[in-house]
C-alpha cells in the first residue's frame, strides 16, 4: 500500500548507531518499525566466553538495549530470528574458507546475504517498503545513468563502503543509510539530543560471533559441537626459497602479512607470504616478498557504473584500513577483471574483497581470487 | 482482585485483623479453584505458576518416592516446563513420541511402564500449541495399574476444557494467567495421600509443601476466574468453539495453500494452528501484530525471536513446515466481527507473503 509515508524497518543492534538511526527517523515522522536479526545463539560454544555470553553481538544485553530504545520511541519492536540462514551462509563459508588458506570477511557476507536480502525480505513482508541501518555510507539516485550509486561516509574513520560492495541496484534502491553524512561524534552528539537511552555505549569491533577474534578457537568449537572431526591442516612453515623452518598447528591460524605467532627465529623479520590448503604448508618470506602488482578479482558486483567493457581507472582497497591504491581494472568480463596496481600493494589476501572507487565514489567490488 | 492490594493487603498468616481478612480470602479462593477441578480444597496449592507447579509435581514426586531405581514417562509435545525437570531430575526418561494427530497413544505409554520402577507418568491435558486433548483419564489407569503416580499438566485445559474432573490424576497443574488471572500464580493440586518432596525451605504454610508469604491478590484473582468458568464454562467453549471453526474455514476459504494442524483431533474450543504452506510464519505474525491482531508462531526463545516449535515437529512436521504455521488462540473478549476482519487479514498477509517469496519466484 504506497502512500506518502511508506513503512521503513529500521535494523536495530542494540548499539548506538542503528539506534540513533531509529530515533532521528522518529524525529523526522517517518513511519518506522524497529526489528534486532537474532542471528546466533550466543549459549552454543560456551566454552568460548566462560565468562558467560554478555556484551557481544547478538547477546540479550544487546537485544534489550535495541527494545529499550524501541520502548523509549514508542514503535513497534520485534526481534527476528535468521539464525538458520546466517550459519549456513556466513558462519559455515567462513570456516570453509580458512581453512582453504583464505582470510574472510564475514561482514560482507553478512550484508549480502542476511541483512541486505533476508532482512530487506522480512521487511517487505510486513509491508516495509524501506530498510534503514547505522551503516556507514552514502546511497544516491544517479539520474543520467538510471542507477543508485554508492559514496564513501563522510567520516573516513567509520566509512563501511568496504563491507557493502556487494548491494545490487535493487537493495540499493531499498536501502536508507541515515548517518552516511555525519561523522561518528556527530552521531553520539545527536543520540544524547534526542534522549536515546544508550548513547554512552562503546562500540561493537571484533567480527560479531567469534569471541575475543580468536577465530581458530571459534572453529575447533564449532566443529566440536557438530561432531565433525577437526580438519587436520597441521604442516610445515616453509621459506619462498623451499626451506623447511618448522611446524605449523594449521594453516586456518595464518593469514597473509601475519608476523607474529610463526614460532622461528630468523636474521629479518618474517611475514607469512602465503598458505596452501592443499599441501597444508604455510610460506614465510620478507617484507618485500609480500608485494604484488597485480590481481585477479571475481564475482564482482558493480555498483555506480555499469559492467566494464573496457579498463577503466580506479583506486582500488584490498582491505578495510588499506589507502586505496590507483590502478587499472581490466574486465575479462561481467564479473572478473584483472587489476594492475600502480605501485605494487602488501599483502594482496585472497579470499579478502577488492573494492573499487573513483575518489567518493564506489564502483564495485568484488573478491581477491 | 485490587482491594487485596489496597485493603486488605494483610499478611495471611498474621493474626491480626488485616491477615485474617487475606487468610479468608486466600481460602474461598481455594475452594473456588476446587470446585473448577472437582477435588478437595485441601488439595489445592498455590504456587508462582505453571512452571513452578511443574517443577514441584515432577521433582517433588519423584525425589519422594521410595524406588531404588527410578524411571519417569513423558510426551514429546509437553512443554519445556514438564520436559527441562525431567531432563534433570534423578531417573531414567522415556519419552514417547506422538503422531500426526497430535495425542498421545496409550499404548505407548503402556509399553513404556516398568512397574517397580517408574514413580511418575507426566502428560499434559491440552496442548499448548496444537490444542490437542489427551486422553488422561485411560493414562491414569495405565499409570495407577503399573504402581505409578500420574501428574497431568492442565495449565491449557483449566479454564477451556469444561467440567474438567482432576481425581483421575494424583497431580494437576494449572497457571493463573491462562484463565485471564494475573501472572504470578498457579496451582498444584495434589491428592489426598500423595508423598511429595518440596522444592522451598521456609515457613509452614501451604502445608510445609510450598513455604513463602502466599500471592493472596493473585489467588482471589484465580479464584474468581475459576468460579466464572464453572458458571459460564459450558457456554463459553461451545461460543469459542464455534468462532475457531468460523476461523478455521474462513481462513481455509481464501487460502488455497493453508491447512489445519491437527484439526481432526479432539482439540480445546479456542486454539487453531494453521499451516501456510511455503511462507514464514514470523512475518506473517509481525504483520498481524502491526494490524493489531496478536497471534504466534513456533516458541519465543530468550531474545523473543521465534524458535521452530518442538511440538510440530513432533507431530511429523519438518522444521521449515513447522516455521510456516501460524497459532491463533481465542478468548473471552474475541466475537464474530473480530474473527472475521482477522480471516481477511490473515489472508491479505499469507498472499502478500506467497507474492513475495522467493520460493515462489523460483
Amino acid at each position: 500500500m504506497p502512500d506518502n509515508n511508506p513503512l521503513i524497518a529500521v535494523a536495530m543492534s542494540g548499539g548506538v548507531d542503528s539506534s540513533t538511526v531509529a530515533a532521528m527517523l522518529h524525529r523526522d515522522g517517518r513511519n518506522i518499525v524497529g526489528m534486532t536479526m537474532q542471528l546466533w545463539n550466543q549459549r552454543r560454544l560456551p566454552e568460548l566466553v566462560p565468562d558467560g555470553p554478555t556484551g557481544r553481538c547478538c547477546s540479550l544485553d544487546d537485544v534489550y538495549d535495541a527494545r529499550w530504545v524501541a520502548e523509549k520511541l514508542a514503535i513497534p519492536y520485534y526481534v527476528v530470528n535468521f539464525e538458520k540462514r546466517f550459519e549456513e551462509q556466513v558462519v559455515k563459508p567462513f570456516i570453509n574458507e580458512y581453512l582453504n588458506g583464505r582470510t574472510p570477511i564475514p561482514c560482507t557476507l553478512c550484508n549480502n546475504y542476511i541483512k541486505f536480502d533476508q532482512f530487506l525480505e522480512m521487511a517487505a513482508g510486513v509491508h516495509a517498503d524501506f530498510v534503514a541501518t547505522g551503516h556507514y555510507a552514502q546511497i544516491d539516485y544517479d539520474a543520467p545513468s538510471g542507477r543508485y550509486r554508492m559514496k564513501r561516509a563522510v567520516d573516513a574513520a567509520k566509512d563501511q563502503t568496504y563491507f557493502l560492495f556487494g548491494l545490487t541496484q535493487q537493495q540499493l534502491s531499498r536501502t536508507q543509510f541515515p548517518l552516511g553524512a555525519m561523522t561518528k561524534p556527530q552521531v553520539r552528539q545527536l543520540a544524547k539530543d534526542l534522549g536515546v537511552p544508550i548513547h554512552a555505549k562503546v562500540d561493537s569491533q571484533e567480527i560479531c560471533f567469534v569471541p575475543n577474534g580468536d577465530y581458530a578457537a571459534f572453529i575447533d568449537s564449532y566443529f566440536k559441537e557438530q561432531g565433525i572431526a577437526p580438519r587436520e591442516t597441521q604442516g610445515e612453515i616453509v621459506s619462498t626459497d623451499g626451506e623447511v623452518l618448522g611446524e605449523h598447528a594449521g594453516v586456518h591460524h595464518y593469514t597473509v602479512g601475519q608476523r607474529r605467532g610463526l614460532g622461528i627465529s630468523a636474521a629479518e623479520p618474517l611475514y607469512v607470504i602465503a598458505t596452501e590448503p592443499m599441501s597444508q604448508r604455510v610460506i614465510v618470506g620478507r617484507n618485500e616478498e609480500l608485494l604484488r602488482a597485480a590481481m585477479p578479482v571475481k564475482d564482482i558486483n558493480w555498483i555506480s557504473v555499469a559492467p566494464l567493457v573496457s579498463p577503466m581507472r580506479a583506486q582500488v582497497r584490498i582491505r578495510n584500513k588499506h589507502m586505496p591504491a590507483s590502478a587499472t581494472i581490466t574486465p575479462v568480463d561481467a564479473t572478473r577483471a584483472q587489476v594492475r596496481f600502480d605501485e605494487p600493494q602488501r599483502a594482496v589476501t585472497p579470499g579478502q574483497a577488492a573494492v573499487f572507487y573513483d575518489g567518493e565514489i564506489v564502483l564495485g567490488g568484488g573478491w581477491i581470487d | 482482585m485490587v482491594p487485596m492490594l489496597t485493603d486488605s493487603f494483610g499478611n495471611a498468616s498474621s493474626i491480626h485483623h488485616f491477615g485474617q481478612v487475606a487468610k479468608q480470602k486466600l481460602e474461598g479462593a481455594r475452594r473456588q479453584v476446587a470446585a473448577l477441578l472437582g477435588c478437595q480444597a485441601a488439595e489445592i496449592f498455590w504456587t508462582s505458576g505453571g512452571t513452578e507447579s511443574n517443577n514441584l509435581a515432577i521433582l517433588g514426586a519423584i525425589r519422594a518416592s521410595g524406588f531404588q531405581a527410578k524411571h519417569a514417562v513423558t510426551t514429546a509435545i509437553e512443554h519445556p516446563a514438564v520436559l527441562s525437570p525431567m531432563e534433570r531430575v534423578d531417573a531414567a526418561v522415556t519419552v514417547v513420541g506422538v503422531g500426526r494427530s497430535g495425542v498421545v497413544d496409550p499404548n505407548e505409554i503402556r509399553r513404556a511402564m516398568r512397574p517397580g520402577e517408574t514413580v511418575l507418568v507426566s502428560v499434559m491435558h491440552a496442548n499448548n500449541e496444537i490444542g490437542t486433548i489427551q486422553p488422561i483419564a485411560e493414562i491414569a489407569v495405565i499409570a495407577h495399574e503399573a504402581g505409578a503416580l500420574l501428574h497431568v499438566d492442565g495449565v491449557q485445559a483449566a479454564g477451556k476444557i469444561p467440567g474438567v474432573d482432576v481425581r483421575c490424576a494424583d497431580l494437576y497443574t494449572i497457571s493463573g494467567h491462562k484463565l485471564q488471572a494475573p501472572k504470578g500464580i498457579g496451582v498444584l493440586y495434589v491428592r489426598k495421600g500423595v508423598k511429595l518432596d518440596p522444592l522451598l525451605f521456609g515457613g509452614h504454610q501451604e502445608r510445609d509443601r510450598r513455604p513463602g508469604t502466599e500471592n493472596v491478590a493473585g489467588a482471589v484473582a484465580l479464584g474468581r476466574a475459576a468460579q466464572w468458568f464453572v458458571e459460564n464454562g459450558v457456554a463459553e467453549a461451545a461460543r469459542l468453539g464455534a468462532l475457531r471453526d468460523r476461523l478455521e474455514q474462513g481462513v481455509r476459504q481464501k487460502v488455497g495453500f493453508a491447512s489445519l494442524n491437527c484439526a481432526g483431533s479432539s482439540r480445546v474450543a479456542n486454539t487453531a494452528n494453521i499451516r501456510f504452506d511455503g511462507i514464514e510464519g514470523e512475518p506473517m505474525v509481525i504483520a498481524l501484530d502491526l494490524k493489531g491482531f496478536a497471534v504466534s508462531s513456533g516458541a519465543a526463545c530468550s531474545s523473543g525471536a521465534v524458535e521452530p516449535s518442538h511440538v510440530l515437529t513432533a507431530i511429523g512436521l519438518s522444521k521449515e513446515d513447522a516455521r510456516s504455521c501460524v497459532r491463533i488462540s481465542l478468548g473471552r473478549c474475541n466475537d464474530e466481527r473480530q474473527v472475521d476482519s482477522l480471516i481477511e487479514a490473515v489472508a491479505q498477509a499469507a498472499h502478500h507473503l506467497y507474492r513475495i517469496s522467493p520460493a515462489y519466484a523460483g
